[in-house]
């Protein structure tokens, strides 16, 4: 990596600079050692291990209903969906016949789950190519549907709203109502998200043609969700294998061709309105019945393998059990989308400058617990 | 104001030391007053930008100290104040601490130019626009030396790209003044005031003008290293760029010129295309008093205009920022310059 250059008689070194634990681009504790020549990115290497906490490990500890409790720490911000994920699993291998209630709730609040993540995604975008104002902004709608989970599920953040079997509760009396209000809200939000910051000039300049990935560098990356969708790669979870309420909506798999950073951007914006169709869909017809179908207390998987994939705000989100038919899992692995997206980033931050490398690390939307595990 | 205040003040001095004395004691008050005026207006400014960005940003903003929050950014120094200063292991000590220093005397000195009614300017000399233009280049020396003296490598990108942008930008603030130049044929800041009083300039100049104008805003807020052209600082990208290993009141100072900075290229702006501190239609010619209300009417108006940019537009790239300044601002300047000649050489002055 220590090669120079020599341009017109200056001597042109590169160096070495440190980004992260603790920088306000890395969102987290994402630590990337960067190469640099000027302002040029030549290396980035992304040093992970800060908020390592195991919980892979503790899942063989613990037992399923207990291991629910552990994936809203993953990716904090798609929490609802990775306990829908594990709940899926264990539904799977135990062959229970889920209610359709349950489903749809699941589903409805699912995709609450993805506006509410691609919401805080746009704040934190803006703020990272230097637009402060649209963290408020993304905040605001966020907060809405924070306010209604918090009515239902009893938290706002780490929900633990579902149990194998169904969910913890049923949705509170005023669930629907608050959920068509925010529908209606956020219809007239979405276009003001666009005049703020999708029109504008310099937004455009800095993301368009910034941090190419390819469609077979996005497939042979393993890249998934909006980072894959927006090279052109179809990978949408909920299209090809739908999970829960999914197969009985009908909904278009956002997709772009360029790759690019602003290509990343629109596909999320334009998965702002497809959940918000979803959840349009669902919410008038919540069919009746019970919110959960009992279980023994102490679950016991029979012996197998199970595997179940969903659909995140990031990209795919695989559960993997390995079962010996006791009431722990022999080992449980998660495949999370963050950290299959981060694995690109040096193939598409090189050769760009220092503001393009934060830009491209954001339309990435990393969230670091998912990675660190 | 300040010169007949001066006058006096010096004839009451020197009745009772020597001349030389009573003149230099005259100057040392003030230099006081214009650091009143620039301290005081460096904390409303702080305030300002935080309501404003609050009212952006859907907040409230600060609302608690005093009435409506004025007395927030007080509180704010008085905690800067009686901050630990801290510094880097192996950073260069002497110029560390002088870089605030130059960052400071640059905004101080120039704030003494700005014509904020008649007579009230510390000095009025006869190469003003020039004057100005220099003496507010210095303190990218301030910047570039905290940068360079501070040992920290986010530093010392951030006062790189200091160093190139103002240089660029030097070049944009200096041609748009100089269009008007032709149009006033004087660098004195009262006489291009006097000029004034038959239409502002920016009307008397129309077209040429207005598009001198355009250039000296987008220069003056890259002048001034706010967003959209905050390259220096980029919080995303540098963490705090140049200022940081600052802390306490080296950091303040920083931030106070910065505030102060904005005000100045406001100023300016308003005394150059704006009118000064003549009313509009000349309204209240008869109340020359009320000039010091115009003149920050209309410069807090300006200062609104750069606060609104920095909280809607997203931050350039650094290569996007020198592309703008060389294959745009700088031809349409330069060719600028040759419009407004024509216009006075052929008499198409707007006058009223």
């Amino acid at each position: 990596m220590q090669e120079s250059t020599t341009i017109n008689n200056f001597k042109s070194e590169e160096y070495f600079i440190n980004m992260g634990p603790q920088h306000p681009a890395t969102h987290g504790v994402l630590r990337l050692l960067l190469t640099i020549d000027g302002e040029i990115i030549k290396r980035v290497e992304p040093d992970l291990g800060y908020i390592h906490r195991s919980i892979e490990k503790m899942c063989e500890r613990d037992s399923y209903q207990q291991i629910v409790h552990l994936t809203d720490r993953m990716d904090y911000l798609s929490s609802h969906i990775n306990n829908e994920a594990v709940c899926l699993t264990v539904e799977k291998a135990l062959e229970l016949e889920i209610p359709d209630r349950v489903k749809v709730i699941r589903t409805i609040i699912g995709e609450l789950t993805r506006i509410a993540s691609h919401c805080l995604w746009w704040g934190v975008m803006g703020m990272d190519v230097g637009a402060l104002t649209t963290y408020f902004y993304g905040f605001r709608d966020r907060e809405m549907i924070n306010d209604i989970f918090e009515e239902t599920c009893g938290a706002r953040l780490t929900m633990n709203y579902n149990v194998p079997g169904g969910l913890m509760w049923d949705i509170h009396p005023n669930f629907v109502n608050r959920v068509k209000t925010f529908i209606a809200h956020f219809k007239t939000k979405i276009p003001e998200f666009d005049r703020l910051l999708t029109e504008n000039i310099i937004f455009q300049k800095r993301t368009k043609g910034v941090g190419i990935l390819s469609k077979e560098d996005a497939i042979s990356f393993g890249a998934s969700g909006p980072v894959g969708r927006a090279s052109g790669y179809s990978c949408d979870v909920r299209k090809y294998h739908p999970y829960s309420a999914l197969d009985r909506v009908t909904f278009n798999e956002s997709l772009q061709t360029e790759g690019d950073t602003f290509a990343r951007y629109k596909v999320r914006i334009q998965e702002m309105w497809e959940s918000l169709s979803i959840v349009e869909q669902l919410i008038d017809n919540i069919p009746e019945g019970e919110h959960r179908i009992a279980t023994n207390a102490v679950i016991k998987l029979p012996k197998g393998e199970y595997y179940q994939k969903v659909e995140t705000a990031r990209g795919e989100l695989g559960v993997y059990i390995v079962s010996t038919g006791t009431k722990n899992p022999y080992r449980l692995k998660f495949r999370s989308p963050g950290f299959s997206n981060l694995s690109l980033l040096n193939h598409i931050a090189v050769g760009g400058k220092i503001g393009d490398l934060v830009a491209t690390m954001a339309t990435l939307d990393l969230v670091i617990p998912d990675i660190d595990r | 104001m300040v010169l007949n205040i001066s006058n006096s003040l010096r004839e009451w001095l020197s009745t009772m030391m020597p001349e030389t004395t009573a003149h230099i004691l005259e100057m040392v008050i003030i230099a006081l007053i214009y650091l009143g005026i620039f301290s005081i207006a460096g904390l409303f400014l702080v305030l300002m930008e935080r309501r404003v960005a609050a009212w952006f940003q859907l907040r409230i903003g600060p609302n608690r100290v005093g009435y409506q929050g004025l007395l927030q950014t007080i509180a704010d120094a008085l905690k800067l104040v009686s901050k630990e200063l801290t510094g880097t292991e192996r950073a260069d000590k002497f110029l560390y601490n002088l870089a605030p220093y130059f960052v400071i005397i640059s905004s101080l000195m120039a704030l003494g130019l700005i014509p904020f009614t008649e007579n009230f300017q510390a000095f009025d000399i006869n190469i003003g626009i020039f004057f100005l233009i220099a003496i507010s280049s210095i303190g990218v020396i301030g910047i570039l030396l905290g940068g360079w003296a501070s040992n920290n490598k986010y530093s010392l990108i951030g006062a790189m790209r200091s160093g190139v942008q103002t240089i660029s930008y030097e070049l944009s603030v200096g041609l748009s003044l100089l269009t008007m130049i032709v149009l006033t044929g004087s660098l004195q800041l009262s006489e291009i005031v006097e000029v004034q009083k038959n239409g502002w300039l920016i009307v008397q100049g129309h077209i040429p003008a207005i598009i001198a104008f355009m250039i000296f805003i987008i220069a003056g807020t890259a002048e001034t290293n706010r967003a959209p052209f905050d390259m220096v600082e980029a919080e995303s990208e540098l963490g705090a760029g140049f200022h940081t290993e600052y802390s306490g009141m080296k950091f303040a100072y920083f931030f106070l010129a910065e505030f102060i900075n904005m005000f100045i290229i406001a100023a300016i702006a308003t005394t150059v295309f704006f009118g000064a501190w003549l009313s509009p239609f000349g309204i209240t010619e008869s109340l020359p008093w009320l000039g010091i209300f115009w003149f920050l009417l209309k410069t807090l108006a300006l200062v609104f205009l750069m606060m609104w940019f920095r909280w809607t537009f997203p931050r350039l790239r650094v290569d996007q920022l020198l592309t703008l300044e060389w294959k745009y601002l700088l031809p349409i300047n330069l060719v600028n310059i040759v419009i407004m000649a024509w216009v006075v050489w052929q008499n198409l002055t707007i006058q009223i």
